[in-house]
């Protein structure tokens, strides 16, 4: 039972984040002082999803789709983290995107209000390759 | 009047006590303080590299998961071997075994590139790794030794301890057959790649397990001033000593075969000849400090019945045990793959060379604070809990047993100990 | 809805992709790595264990100082170097062999061999080492604890730990502190129907292309038919672990 438990979890990260994000929320909602984070919009008019999906569930769609592309070779673009960084890219005042090391990260702004540790950006680019030699189509 | 074995928390008040807690705290904190700058600043900061991937950490931590698995064999000489002498220490046996073993992971763990996902390991199991086995090993050991201890402490269930424990000693002997195979199937590196392997990490643990459990044995005893019989200690030396024996016989089997294949000529030349540090930490480590002279302690009658040259044997097959491990661990990953037979290799990934690795003060912290764990553990669980008989006098363990002038000494010891 | 749209999306954009690339085709000369282009998979379609990628090393057209493999490789995947060769992740590498009888000397790169039957897919306790149905060999990041085990198991030494941060990562190659990595055949390129950038890198050097890649389950590759019809080997083919890297020349 336990286990079951544990491995579902495992499976879902998305699980106790969405409890912890809630937590969360009620807990600073409930200071009511916190100020809301600033959400930078995206290019192009809406996103792959609606926003309150997205919201809720952005985690499971990058988990899906991260085991597709890793084991499957799957390199569909619409839920790609690649292609959310690239849409949802935030530039600093000289015009360059910013990293996941500065808070107006589009990812950044929100986990931090949320107080949910991430760490895909251990490994992933948190900004788009745009300004770099040797772009590719 | 007829005299029992009474099992008793030691008072754990004294002075003395603490200080030993208190040290051992000193050490597990840094311990902890070297596994968070390693994991924070990143493995470059070891000694550890591309070439020797395993280090000081691994020593360590391989030399207590072997030692847990031996430690247990006191209990399991009295449950599955029936020998009555060994029936009171069998208790203490199953707490260390416990306790080395939980020491051991944390350095395991703790070295991990990413120790924050240790609930992946928990839950991503690939069945064909040595690794996930032992995964499942250790922690079913820790859970089958506390069965057992729970048996042999709870009166009513005593009848259940031999069947349990004879269950612990199969699987004790699993677990280090798995821990020994972890390096015995790597089929790439010529040092390794030996079914024996396995059986040499069980005569190991044998010979390290009781040494530990003879240090901590005499020296709660001496420090609680519980009477402590020559019947046990004389029993405790020759076992270690034949289990040293047992060491130094599969160990020299082990390279005997390597020796006779023309291929490994060169890895054993670099292991027993190489003019290195692992050289030198087999011959005058493993082989002289941690094998001839405790040999002598444990074998010669001009040492008989002294719980202090026990104790010295145990450090010193300690010791040794620990350059054993490094030679093995370390010592068989510097050799260079044999990638290409017959040509001399040679490449910016240092390939054909022999690997450097010079252990950093983080390992060696994270190292000594898991071991300080493990011993923190036992202490505690000795005040806690009843693991412990108030005497272990030679009249108590053993009414054969002849000693000398002595019963009388252990008699006024035994109204003494209720001041430590 | 949406799904659909956006399913119309991708394959307009792949098969514009295609187009492209064919009339590259048409326009370049027929060249030795432009063929594979035009066996792009569309980006939805799984990978399946019809292929099976590889390349065939010939040492003998491997210059002794030329590195435009390593570089690259480099390049491609983001292998930044903190001045520490000892600890610095090296993905593929130029390997000098001397006879030791005749003091004859061979020069090769040596990166993952992308064994049929890989020791550090068998060793890795959680599965993070893995073999895909193509037969590249890759890390699953996400569930790689960094235990290095794999490291121990290889016997080609072709897997580094990422020993310090790692920044500014390529985004299509994520890589990060405290996981194991090794030659990814370049999977995101090869996913896109192109070549691994060592191989594409060799075969613009003016010794000409040592390193070729192809399908070794197609008996119309071009790799399949010089393995077909000239000698190669495996490097410790003794292992018997079917690997998808061969030499020739050695």
């Amino acid at each position: 039972m336990l286990s079951k438990a544990i491995q579902f979890i495992a499976h879902r990260p998305a699980f106790p984040a969405a409890i912890i994000i809630t937590a969360c929320v009620i807990s600073v909602s409930a200071l009511a002082g916190a100020p809301k984070p600033d959400i930078p919009k995206g290019k192009g008019d809406r996103c792959v999803e609606d926003t309150d999906y997205m919201r809720k569930n952005h985690m499971e769609l990058l988990l899906h789709q991260r085991d597709e592309t890793m084991y499957r070779g799957i390199r569909t673009k619409k839920h790609s983290l690649k292609e959310c960084i690239d849409c949802h890219a935030v530039n600093d005042n000289t015009g360059q995107p910013v990293s996941h090391l500065d808070s107006k990260h589009f990812c950044v702004q929100c986990h931090e209000y949320a107080s949910v540790k991430i760490d895909c950006f251990d490994c992933h680019a948190s900004k788009p390759r745009a300004q770099q030699a040797g772009q590719r189509l | 009047m007829k005299e029992m074995l009474h099992y008793r928390e030691i008072p754990g008040k004294s002075a003395g006590y603490y200080a030993v807690l208190a040290i051992l705290g000193v050490l597990i904190a840094l311990g902890l303080g070297a596994a968070y700058y390693m994991e924070h600043q990143g493995h470059h900061v070891t000694g550890m590299n591309n070439q020797i991937v395993w280090g000081m950490p691994h020593v360590f931590a391989v030399f207590l998961i072997v030692a847990a698995s031996g430690a247990l064999n006191v209990a399991s000489i009295s449950s599955v071997f029936n020998k009555k002498l060994y029936k009171p220490l069998a208790p203490l046996s199953g707490l260390v075994a416990i306790a080395l073993l939980v020491g051991g992971l944390c350095i395991l763990v703790l070295d991990l590139g990413r120790p924050d996902r240790l609930i992946v390991a928990m839950t991503y199991y690939n069945f064909k790794s040595i690794f996930a086995w032992n995964i499942f090993l250790y922690t079913g050991f820790i859970a089958i030794v506390a069965v057992y201890l729970w048996m042999m402490l709870e009166r009513r269930f005593n009848k259940f301890s031999k069947p349990v424990g004879f269950f612990a000693f199969i699987w004790r002997l699993i677990l280090t057959t798995g821990t020994g195979s972890i390096f015995g199937f790597l089929v790439a590196r010529q040092a390794y790649d030996a079914a024996i392997l396995a059986p040499v990490f069980i005569v190991m643990s044998f010979s390290f397990g009781l040494a530990v459990f003879n240090i901590l044995l005499i020296g709660i005893y001496s420090g609680t001033r519980r009477p402590l019989g020559d019947a046990v200690v004389e029993r405790l030396r020759k076992l270690q000593g034949v289990f040293i024996a047992a060491v130094l016989f599969f160990v020299t089997i082990f390279h005997l075969t390597s020796l006779y294949a023309t291929e490994r000529h060169g890895v054993m030349k670099f292991i027993l000849d190489g003019g290195n540090v692992y050289t030198g930490l087999f011959w005058l480590g493993f082989v002289l400090i941690g094998s001839i002279i405790p040999l002598v302690f444990c074998l010669l009658n001009g040492f008989k019945n002294s719980a202090r040259w026990l104790v010295t044997a145990s450090v010193t097959v300690i010791a040794g045990g620990m350059a054993q491990m490094y030679v093995i661990i370390i010592g068989g990953q510097a050799y260079p793959l044999d990638m290409f037979p017959g040509y001399e290799v040679s490449s910016s990934f240092f390939d054909g060379d022999i690997g450097s690795y010079t252990p950093s003060i983080y390992e060696v912290g994270l190292g000594a604070g898991g071991f300080a764990f493990a011993i923190a553990i036992v202490l505690a669980g000795v005040k806690i809990l009843r693991f412990l008989p108030l005497s272990l006098a030679n009249s108590l363990v053993d009414p054969h047993y002849h000693s000398e002038e002595r019963s009388e000494e252990n008699e006024t010891a035994a109204g003494e100990q209720a001041r430590a | 809805m949406s799904e659909q749209k956006n399913q119309i999306d991708e394959y307009r954009r792949s098969f514009l992709g295609k187009g492209a690339a064919l009339a590259g085709l048409a326009t370049l000369a027929p060249g030795v790595i432009l063929h594979t282009v035009a066996r792009a998979k569309p980006a939805d379609e799984a990978i399946t264990g019809k292929v099976r990628w590889g390349f065939l090393i010939d040492a003998n057209k491997c210059a002794e100082n030329c590195d435009a493999c390593v570089r690259a490789c480099d390049e491609e995947n983001g292998i930044t170097k903190f001045g520490r060769p000892e600890t610095d992740a090296q993905w593929i590498r130029k390997v000098t062999l001397r006879n030791k009888q005749t003091n004859h000397t061979i020069n090769l790169p040596m990166m993952c061999q992308h064994c049929a039957h890989p020791p550090c897919v068998d060793v890795c306790p959680t599965g993070a080492s893995f073999k895909r149905a193509d037969g590249i060999v890759l890390v699953d990041k996400h569930i790689c604890i960094g235990c290095r085990y794999c490291m121990m198991a290889c016997p080609y030494k072709a897997r580094s730990f990422i020993h310090e941060t790692v920044t500014d990562q390529n985004p299509d190659v994520p890589r990060g502190k405290g996981t194991v990595e090794s030659c990814t055949l370049c999977v995101h390129r090869v996913d896109r129907g192109e070549t691994p950038a060592c191989a594409e890198a060799c075969a613009k050097t003016v010794e000409g292309p040592a390193i070729l890649f192809g399908d070794l389950n197609d008996p119309n590759s071009e790799i399949s038919k010089r393995l077909a019809s000239e000698p190669s080997t495996a490097v410790r083919a003794d292992f018997r672990l079917d690997p998808g890297v061969r030499y020739q020349g050695i």
